[in-house]
């Protein structure tokens, strides 16, 4: 191009554009803003929207699958075996609840939100809610613990297996013993044969 | 205004001293309505809705700005120059605020109505380059050293355009007093500069897009004085984090803030009181008198002030060589050529 036209071919196009940009402003300046007033005007979250954790604990039956599934070990677990008297109760699956969960901690902090706990549980009773806001001032205040049992409970429940325990133990090594005589009976009869294992004294596998 | 004031109180040293603050008392209001204008205006602009807690429509977030940085803590850097790195900010507002002296407000007041009024302000609106290099120099930092070049290189260069721009409307008017220009353009819209002022009709015809160049020379070169967007880059955040006044914080950083402030209203003001009548009523004999007078000046001088916010949220940076392009082969020949040109209209 001739430079005296480029030189005004400029200008006129400099100007032009200037005004296009300033119609486009212009326009703008009366479109409806997008902005979300956040704390008084939420947006609406996705159906399956995953945020802080929930714990049913009426229908918890303390398998530990959730524990076990956690890629960052953000779930605690302990449960105390229940007497045969004792009444836990069913969840709303009707299942029959075995086991006393006295701990049932999420550390929320440590919590990466990949819903993978929430998959094995054969109650449902573990899930995501759509809460998001719980930051805390202080870190522990993130650990929430979802157990409804009072330290007496616990207290109770813990003795109870204990005894049961024990007795169990107790019948055991009874048994144990009897075995073990009518065993001694035997060999005493046939002094040549060796004693078999008597089956009651191996332990059992958890 | 003088002379009541005078008649009221008598003594003279204290009617000059409430004279010099009337101007001052403008000021501190309108840079609060101006700072909450250009964030609503930025963030309509992009769709967002900028300040909206403090106050209905956050209206009080200019005052908590306010208290915020005069609580801010005032630091010194240990290597820079103590005396002219607090000096600088000052200069910047006295180079400001001086030029409101001459700008007639109303068609009773005016601070000084000197007959060399357009003279004075184009004179005295260089200091603020003076202060602006002594803020750069004295904070002993590379970034406020380059924004202190760059802003001087911009301001320097576009004095001439601007001075150019001027100079045709006072061959025009024949007149440089800016309460005389004023009084000129009363009478309705076409007594206005941009229309020819009061010129007969065919040679209005010639002279209007005359002025309509110089006044967009004059309007764009005046956006580069003050150093804002698309003449930013004095404090071009992208490249020099924040330009002349990276070292400054709290009160020095709000003085220069309500210097560029002040100083786009001096710039607009000029602009209204050269091109469009000052306070002169765009109805004839409609609405006239010192109040109505005053309104129209401030609400052009506002009308200007948009403009240049509006201008700002939609034009990119120059890049420095551009901006020099601009100055020098754009405006300054057009002007030159529009000069020319209208002298010989008035000779003829």
């Amino acid at each position: 191009m001739n430079p005296v036209v480029e030189y005004f071919d400029d200008i006129y196009r400099g100007l032009k554009t200037a005004t296009v940009g300033m119609r486009i402003t212009f326009k703008h300046l009366f479109t409806k803003a997008v902005t979300i007033q956040y704390p008084t005007v939420k947006m609406k979250l996705p159906e399956r929207a995953r945020n802080r954790l929930y714990v049913n604990m009426d229908d918890c039956i303390g398998c530990d699958q959730c524990s076990m599934a956690c890629p960052v070990d953000c779930i605690s677990i302990e449960t105390i075996k229940s007497t045969p008297e004792d009444n836990l109760g069913t969840t709303s699956t009707g299942q029959k609840k075995r086991l006393h969960v006295p701990v049932f901690d999420i550390d929320i902090a440590k919590c990466c939100y990949c819903g993978l706990c929430v998959y094995p549980c054969p109650t449902e009773c573990i899930k995501m809610t759509d809460v998001y806001e719980f930051s805390e001032f202080d870190r522990h205040n993130l650990i929430y613990s979802f157990s409804t049992m009072t330290p007496a409970e616990v207290e109770t429940a813990r003795a109870k297996a204990k005894k049961m325990e024990e007795e169990a133990a107790a019948k055991k090594a009874a048994a144990a013993a009897a075995a073990k005589a009518a065993a001694d009976a035997k060999a005493a009869a046939q002094t040549s044969a060796p004693a078999p294992q008597p089956e009651g004294s191996q332990p059992k596998p958890e | 205004m003088e002379q009541f004031l005078t008649s009221l109180i008598g003594e003279p040293l204290l009617v000059h001293v409430i004279m010099a603050a009337i101007p001052l008392l403008f000021i501190l209001p309108y840079a609060l309505v101006v700072i909450y204008l250009e964030m609503k205006i930025a963030a309509h602009m992009q769709d967002r809705v900028a300040y909206m807690r403090t106050g209905w429509h956050g209206t009080l977030q200019p005052i908590a700005d306010m208290l915020k940085l005069l609580q801010k803590e005032d630091t010194v850097p240990a290597a820079a120059d103590k005396f002219l790195f607090i000096l600088a900010p000052y200069i910047v507002f006295i180079g400001t605020y001086a030029a409101f002296a001459a700008l007639p407000f109303s068609s009773a007041f005016i601070g000084s109505n000197i007959n060399i009024g357009i003279f004075y302000i184009v004179a005295i609106s260089s200091l603020v380059v003076v202060g602006l290099l002594m803020a750069g120099w004295a904070s002993n930092n590379k970034w406020s050293l380059f924004g202190a070049l760059r802003s001087a290189a911009q301001i320097v260069s576009y004095e001439i355009p601007s001075a150019f721009a001027i100079l045709g409307v006072v061959m025009l008017a024949g007149t440089m007093s800016l309460q005389e220009l004023s009084s000129l353009q009363t009478g309705g819209i076409t007594h206005w500069m941009i229309l020819g002022g009061t010129l007969p009709l065919m040679k209005k015809l010639i002279v209007v897009p005359l002025m309509l160049i110089l006044f967009l020379v004059y309007y764009i070169s005046s956006m580069a004085e003050v150093n804002r967007t698309p003449f930013d880059i004095p404090e071009a955040e992208s490249e020099l984090v924040q330009g002349y006044n990276t070292e400054y914080s709290g009160m020095k950083f709000a003085i220069f803030y309500l210097a560029e402030y002040a100083n786009l209203f001096a710039v607009s003001a000029v602009a209204t009181v050269l091109f469009f009548g000052g306070w002169a009523s765009p109805f004839a004999s409609l609405m006239t008198g010192p109040f109505w007078s005053a309104f129209w000046f401030i609400t052009k001088g506002m009308l200007f002030v948009c403009l240049n916010i509006w201008l700002r949220w939609t034009l990119p940076r120059l890049r420095v060589d551009q901006l020099m392009y601009m100055s020098w082969k754009v405006l300054t020949p057009f002007a030159f050529a529009c000069v020319l040109a209208l002298g010989l209209v008035l000779v003829w």
